[in-house]
């Protein structure tokens, strides 16, 4: 028998079996989570299954991030139906504003490696860049956790993606995930698990792997996992009183492709309206004009991104006229560090809306949408019609450079030659 | 339909926060795709799409408002994860096979078996084999989903 890869080994640990890729397990699950985009509907499935309890209710968690700044009545009575759940069972909840359910995954220590994380969202994934396994499922799926603490999974195969060299001045994590997306497009790593080596990885800081991990759902992986080094401790440190045991691949695990990235001759990417796959060299869309820019999200909202955002506005002194930049901060630990350190204040006088952590504008359902006929730069992690709550708008998709680099030109621009 | 049929397109996001209601929400249904499909759906319709379909989000009202249109089975040449296992989880058969000669209106009957599912086209005379489906999948849908194999189990058996 071969190796096994970092997905073998956490769904052994969390299955009790020899688990290999292509093997259907029972796995224990170390955390259920759900948001108000979820939550609701595994209500409902919970009590038609005949739920009683839920198994833990340390190990469940709802966040309320998609709706965190709504004004809808039906919206309104879908999270009050979570806190009266949530209540009832002793679930913790995290109320509107807290942030991101994914970014609150990390930021509380709930996700440690070799743990088994699953999120009744799509982007549950993030939790790979901490060395565990977390992935996405649907709301029914969620509902049979929060009973029985346990689900069926498929053991992935795993693609080794080696990421070579090292990212030049200007080109970012979003920048290699796209790329990615590129090779391997939205279905080039369906039903199949990421797991990423190399040494551009061991000088990537966790909020950089974080972008990776996110982003590997839009290839159709089930998850998108790092292995746990000093960074990943560190990040943990003040997080977590649990002992942390970092799970490796064996050297002689079986991947099903192996796929190398020289980042060091990467060049910043932007992906086109309206797929994520759809990717071209930023060059090549080199004045394409916005009107709108949005940094925030999951992918793209955290402290080091609005930094970067900060240097290329201030460097420029204003917004370009036309341009509405609208800013949502992943969590609200984002948003009180931004605040404490002065960036929310200089962003807010260079003309930016800064809106309540969460989901935000990302996926239309909360915060200012988009016009007819506009283009959108965005730091998200989709781009599908419609995506922003408006089929007639255009959304590209950028690291947070080139968002920043748009928002003060008003057209795609290369960052490089802004911060030269 | 065609490759990539994102879950955002079978149900936009924006809708469903109205409502988490299929009954309401099926008039909307591909309405990014083709604002005239939802009202040209019959009972019984069967779906037949590209490769990946339902990608993107995980949400599962994807699945709910298909069933509720009154398509009971997806044909497609490959599924994203989520999509399949929300479809496995409420009662929607998806079937993976090569649906590239499948033509709209055509006729179809499709027959779950353990050890192979079959696609007969009756309009044109193909025959096409899907994958099976695993044991604990089978399972799950001969119960009719998670909720009816729930409220037997109360657990997953192995």
């Amino acid at each position: 028998m071969p190796g096994r890869t970092i997905s073998e080994k956490i769904l052994s640990m969390k299955s009790g079996r020899d688990a290999r890729a292509g093997d259907l397990l029972i796995c224990a699950v170390d955390y259920a989570m759900a948001t108000d985009g979820s939550a609701p509907m595994a209500i409902d499935y919970f009590e038609q299954m005949g739920g009683k309890g839920v198994f833990d209710p340390q190990r469940i968690v709802f966040v309320m991030d998609h709706y965190s700044s709504s004004a809808h009545e039906a919206t309104m009575a879908l999270q009050q139906k979570m806190r009266d759940f949530a209540q009832k069972h002793a679930i913790f909840i995290h109320e509107i504003g807290a942030g991101i359910s994914h970014q609150l995954m990390l930021e509380t220590g709930r996700t440690r490696p070799g743990g088994l994380l699953i999120g009744a969202d799509s982007h549950s994934v993030t939790g790979g860049s901490l060395n565990a396994f977390a992935t996405g499922v649907g709301s029914s799926d969620l509902a049979a956790a929060m009973i029985c603490g346990r689900i069926w999974l498929k053991v992935p195969q795993t693609i080794k993606i080696i990421l070579d060299g090292n990212a030049p001045e200007g080109v970012y994590a979003k920048d290699i995930a796209l790329a990615l997306a590129e090779q391997l497009g939205a279905d080039g790593a369906s039903y199949q698990a990421l797991e990423f080596h190399g040494p551009a990885v061991e000088a990537m800081e966790i909020d950089d792997r974080i972008v990776l991990s996110n982003m590997s759902v839009e290839m159709g992986a089930k998850a998108g996992i790092f292995g746990a080094d000093a960074r990943t401790f560190e990040y943990l440190k003040d997080r977590t009183t649990e002992r942390l045991v970092p799970v490796e691949a064996d050297p002689d695990a079986h991947y099903v492709r192996e796929i190398v990235i020289g980042v060091s001759s990467l060049e910043p990417r932007i992906a086109h309206p309206h797929a994520v796959d759809k990717v071209t060299s930023l060059t090549a869309a080199l004045g394409t004009p916005i009107q709108m820019v949005y940094i925030g999200t999951c992918t793209g909202g955290r402290v080091c991104d609005f930094h970067q955002v900060l240097g290329i506005l201030a460097a420029a002194g204003r917004l370009a006229p036309g341009v509405q930049l609208l800013l949502s901060p992943a969590s609200k630990e984002v948003e009180l560090q931004l605040q404490e350190d002065g960036t929310l204040e200089q962003l807010r006088q260079l003309g930016a809306t800064i809106t309540v952590p969460g989901c935000g504008s990302c996926c239309g359902t909360a915060g200012p949408i988009p016009a007819d006929g506009v283009n959108v730069l965005s730091t998200a992690n989709r781009n599908f019609k419609a995506r922003m709550g408006n089929a007639r708008a255009s959304i590209y998709l950028g690291s947070p450079a080139a968002c920043a680099a748009a928002a003060v030109t008003g057209r795609i621009t290369d960052p490089r030659k802004l911060q030269n | 339909m065609g490759d990539d049929v994102n879950t955002d397109y079978i149900i936009s996001s924006s809708r469903k926060k109205e409502t988490p209601d299929p009954q309401q929400l099926k008039k909307y249904l591909l309405e990014t795709i083709d604002p005239s499909f939802a009202g040209s759906v019959q009972p019984d319709d069967l779906l037949v799409t590209g490769k990946n379909f339902g990608c993107g989000s995980a949400m599962e009202i994807a699945v709910s408002v298909l069933l509720a249109a009154g398509i009971r089975a997806v044909l497609a040449r490959s599924f994203a994860r989520t999509f399949y296992r929300n479809a496995i989880n409420n009662g929607l058969i998806p079937v993976e096979c090569d649906t590239k000669g499948i033509h709209e209106g055509d006729r179809l009957i499709v027959t779950l078996g353990e050890q192979a599912i079959l696609v007969r086209n009756e309009t044109s005379g193909q025959e096409l084999v899907g994958s099976p489906f695993p044991a604990i999948i089978l399972d799950l849908v001969t119960a009719g989903g998670l909720v009816p194999y729930f409220k037997i189990h109360h657990d997953f058996v192995a």
